[in-house]
């Protein structure tokens, strides 16, 4: 066997590359060429939907390559997006500057949080961080400063007039998408990613291997959460207001968890597909109400029994698809 | 001052029956397949409006009222003993193996469904079981002292049902392909045993056991199709407090965090459930493995 | 007639090939035994035959009947039991709990609890205590035990003497004749060499997954079985 080299990238992928890019630029000139009406509804969908896909996008991470299921994620996107009012509203910061602090703030308080939830392992853990999360809901709504259940209001961006405030959260949200994806991707390929593989696949063997499984989670954990304060921060400057409810629902994990599962866990596309497919089927059939709910529901059960890959794995599988490659193949 | 306490721990002691009967079905399940059932609570819920559902049906039968909730209850057992059963072997069954993902899920997804359905058969309003005034009944104990009369057989039923499951597990044959198949299936099956009908078996006796919490919970209070969520972390709590592997266990974490929750009612109403969580949160940090447990590995 | 054989055996794990063709024969009422080095495939073969690990429908026959494929449970209530490597005693039970699991499958014959409390009179002392809390060679009997309460025609013996002292294995294969009494054939797989020859009357010795000698215990020589053992 002679030299061998390691390659990363395979040739579906640097055209893919190429129309993401352009995609992005096109997109982040979408407030001077869009009609006005119709353009600000559309900036304020991305800014919604780029909120579940980040999330979604930092739960696969977490479950898929981390393999820590959580139903607590929520914890974090919540406390981002309070962070985030806190600072504006009583740190005087700009509102603006304060979507990454607030993420920051997610990212620090996940390591206490940590602390407790590794205690637990797979469907208890799962159970085990939604207590967590309850527990920040409950807090918060007894916290009359930022007003107690009924939630208070991001007064911070009233200075600002409508249009400015809509496109700089737009570009906002654009840049947090690439940032997400870009800061997952480079993560996964680097050498932490292929421990955390390792780790996935065989704890103990890794363990033998000298990673340090403990601080590997605790890493992947911590991303994740940051990941998740961005999304929230990001979603209530957007909405302009915010309450415990809304902040720490649980819905926020379901359909993140829709979203991988429907994708593909354990890709990275896998959240991209998903939140296409996720926010189409919004746009048909939210009206529905309970019962587009309920469609959701069954789907992912579906999904989970019969497309164990997702359907972006199935095709993955079926016609080798890779956007993202993270798998190394060695060429003789 | 002293009554007060001894009033909140009664208070407490009572709720802890009906936090049992919430979780002795998700500690069956996980204790035989490991498999976390998310959707435990939506199923209790579901239990108690298909209770109203056929108490509605049974009323036109002309039947004393006092009676009526009671056979309701009593019909639904067999049934929700079949729906788990159904349910393990041709859904969950697929679901277990090493990676708790697809459980996790499938029963979350399932938790959505459950709660969607409910809504749009029943609306958002809470509604609650008829007793003919059996729940503001009371029982007078020395010293001045009372105790509800339905809490109190709510507790007793909750004894007797973890006093069976225990029985059930140590004593037959059933309970000991239960304990065999959760410890090695592979030589289990070696044995003759057929893991898929064992587990259903499992499972059917968890629906039977979450039927009966949720005609209980009906009958004590409201029930609206939202509130399964808040009852599965009660039931994942008095699990973890009382520690996985032994059903006296649970039935004593249950009573614990009922006297935990009463006690922060007492503080503030709006910090009851909030005091519960802490505690919980509290025996995972200085003792993960509960207060009682029985448990191999 | 032969109780069981096999014919080209085949084993995989995933896309890992373990057997590659085994041939064996086995007659009612003998004992014989398979010896060979680690990862040779004894416990595979062991496994094909038992339904732990898939094999092809005609690849093994039973009493005349093709039951290749077939899940354990069936196999087991059709007469085979199988005293696992490593034991496997159920943790959670007892040991009198994890002699009666064996008799789960229910098929009727001479052996129940008296008769094995009888054979290994210890298991009777400590009938309520969990099985693992035993010696290594008192759960050895306890294993034993428990696949002898299938009351089965054909027991598989995989590695009774793995991980236990030299008086202990002795005393393990004391017991033998009281089992073939009522003519149980065994097939025993071990790695000690010399208590195979000692116990069975037939050896058969695997090498990388293929029978590289078989014959009489009483004909074959020291130097024709360390070549076979090690392929050399």
């Amino acid at each position: 066997m002679g030299n061998v080299q390691v390659i990363r990238s395979n040739p579906a992928s640097r055209p893919a590359l190429a129309a993401a890019a352009l995609l992005v630029l096109i997109a982040a000139t979408l407030p001077f060429w869009a009609p006005e009406g119709s353009g600000s509804s559309w900036m304020r969908d991305f800014v919604e939907i780029a909120c579940y896909f980040i999330f979604a996008m930092m739960w696969n991470l977490l479950a898929g390559y981390g393999g820590m299921v959580s139903i607590g994620q929520q914890a974090f996107f919540g406390f981002g997006g309070y962070l985030m009012l806190v600072l504006a509203n009583f740190g005087g910061v700009n509102p603006f500057l304060a979507v990454p602090l607030g993420a920051i703030a997610a990212a620090a308080i996940a390591v206490p949080v940590s602390y407790i939830a590794f205690r637990l392992q797979g469907g208890y853990f799962a159970i085990g961080t939604w207590v967590i999360a309850e527990v920040f809901r409950l807090s918060f709504a007894n916290l009359s400063a930022v007003g107690g259940g009924s939630g208070t209001s991001l007064t911070a961006l009233r200075g600002i007039d409508k249009a400015t405030r809509e496109n700089t959260t737009y570009w906002l949200a654009l840049a947090c998408v690439v940032a997400a994806i870009a800061l997952v991707y480079l993560f996964l390929r680097s050498k932490r990613g292929l421990a955390l593989l390792a780790i996935r696949d065989n704890e103990t063997a890794a363990e033998s291997q000298g990673i340090d499984v403990r601080s590997m989670k605790l890493a992947v954990y911590v991303v994740a959460a940051f990941g998740a304060g961005l999304a929230g921060a990001l979603y209530f400057l957007g909405n302009l207001r915010i309450s415990p409810d809304a902040a720490f629902s649980v819905n926020w994990t379901a359909f993140a968890i829709f979203m991988v599962v429907i994708g593909g866990i354990g890709r990275i596309e896998g959240p991209i597909v998903g939140a296409l497919i996720f926010f189409l089927l919004n746009k048909l059939f939210a009206d529905y109400g309970t019962w587009y709910l309920l469609g959701l529901g069954l789907l992912a059960i579906v999904v989970t029994i019969f497309f164990k890959q997702g359907l972006w794995g199935w095709a993955q599988s079926r016609w080798g698809w890779s956007l993202f490659p993270t798998q190394r193949t060695l060429k003789p | 001052m002293f009554e007060t306490a001894l009033q909140v721990l009664l208070q407490g002691l009572l709720l802890g029956g009906l936090y049992c009967l919430f979780a002795l079905g998700q500690s069956l399940m996980f204790g035989v397949m490991r498999l976390t059932n998310t959707a435990q609570g939506d199923f209790i819920v579901l239990g108690a409006f298909a209770a109203i559902a056929g108490l509605s049906a049974l009323g036109a039968l002309g039947l004393p009222d006092a009676l009526l909730p009671w056979l309701a209850g009593l019909l639904l057992l067999p049934l929700a003993f079949g729906f788990g059963y159904a349910l393990q072997r041709w859904v969950l069954n697929g679901t277990l193996g090493k990676d708790p993902l697809p459980s996790l899920v499938v029963t979350f997804g399932l938790a959505i469904v459950i709660q969607n359905l409910l809504l749009e058969l029943f609306s958002a309003d809470p509604r609650s079981i008829e007793t003919a005034g059996l729940n503001t009944r009371s029982l007078a104990l020395p010293s001045g002292f009372a105790v509800g009369v339905l809490p109190l057989l709510i507790l007793g039923l909750a004894v007797a049902a973890t006093a069976a499951l225990q029985w059930l597990f140590n004593r037959t044959q059933l309970g000991r392909a239960f304990r065999a198949v959760s410890d090695d299936k592979e030589i289990a099956e070696l044995m003759g045993l057929n893991s898929n009908r064992v587990y259903a078996l499992a499972t059917a006796i968890a629906f039977v056991l979450i039927a009966l919490a949720g005609v209980l919970q009906g009958m004590r209070t409201t029930v609206s199709p939202s509130d399964g969520p808040l009852l599965l972390l009660f039931a994942f709590e008095a699990v973890i407090i009382g520690g996985m592997g032994s059903f006296w266990g649970t039935l004593l974490g249950a009573m614990l965090l009922g006297v935990t929750q009463q006690i922060g009612f007492r503080i503030d109403p709006g910090w009851g459930i909030w005091v519960g969580h802490i505690v919980f949160l509290l025996v995972l940090v200085l003792r993960p493995q509960g207060l009682f447990p029985k448990t191999r590995g | 007639m032969s109780l069981l054989s096999t014919h080209g055996l085949t084993a995989f794990y995933g896309d890992a090939q373990a057997l590659f063709g085994i041939d064996f024969e086995l007659g009612a009422g003998e004992l014989v035994a398979i010896i060979g080095a680690n990862g040779a495939g004894k416990s595979t073969f062991m496994k094909s035959v038992t339904g732990l690990v898939r094999a092809a429908r005609e690849q093994v026959r039973f009493d005349g009947q093709p039951i290749g494929g077939l899940p354990p449970g069936e196999i087991v209530k059709r007469g085979i039991a199988l005293v696992p490597e490593g034991r496997r005693l159920f943790p959670s039970l007892s040991v009198e709990e994890n002699l009666l699991m064996g008799g789960f499958a229910g098929r009727p014959g001479p052996w129940n609890l008296q008769r094995l409390f009888k054979l290994f009179p210890i298991l009777e002392q400590k009938r309520a205590l969990p099985g693992t809390s035993l010696s290594g060679g008192q759960q050895q009997m306890v294993a034993i035990g428990r696949a002898l309460m299938s009351n089965p025609t054909l027991l598989l013996c995989d590695e009774l003497s793995l991980g236990l002292a030299p008086i202990v294995i002795k005393e393990i294969y004391d017991a033998m004749p009281a089992i073939c009494a009522e003519g149980m054939t065994v097939v025993i797989v071990e790695q000690d060499v010399s208590t195979a020859m000692r116990v069975a009357q037939r050896i058969y010795c695997f090498q990388e997954g293929r029978v590289s000698l078989q014959g009489a215990s009483d004909q074959l020589t020291r130097d024709e079985i360390s070549a076979a053992y090690f392929g050399v």
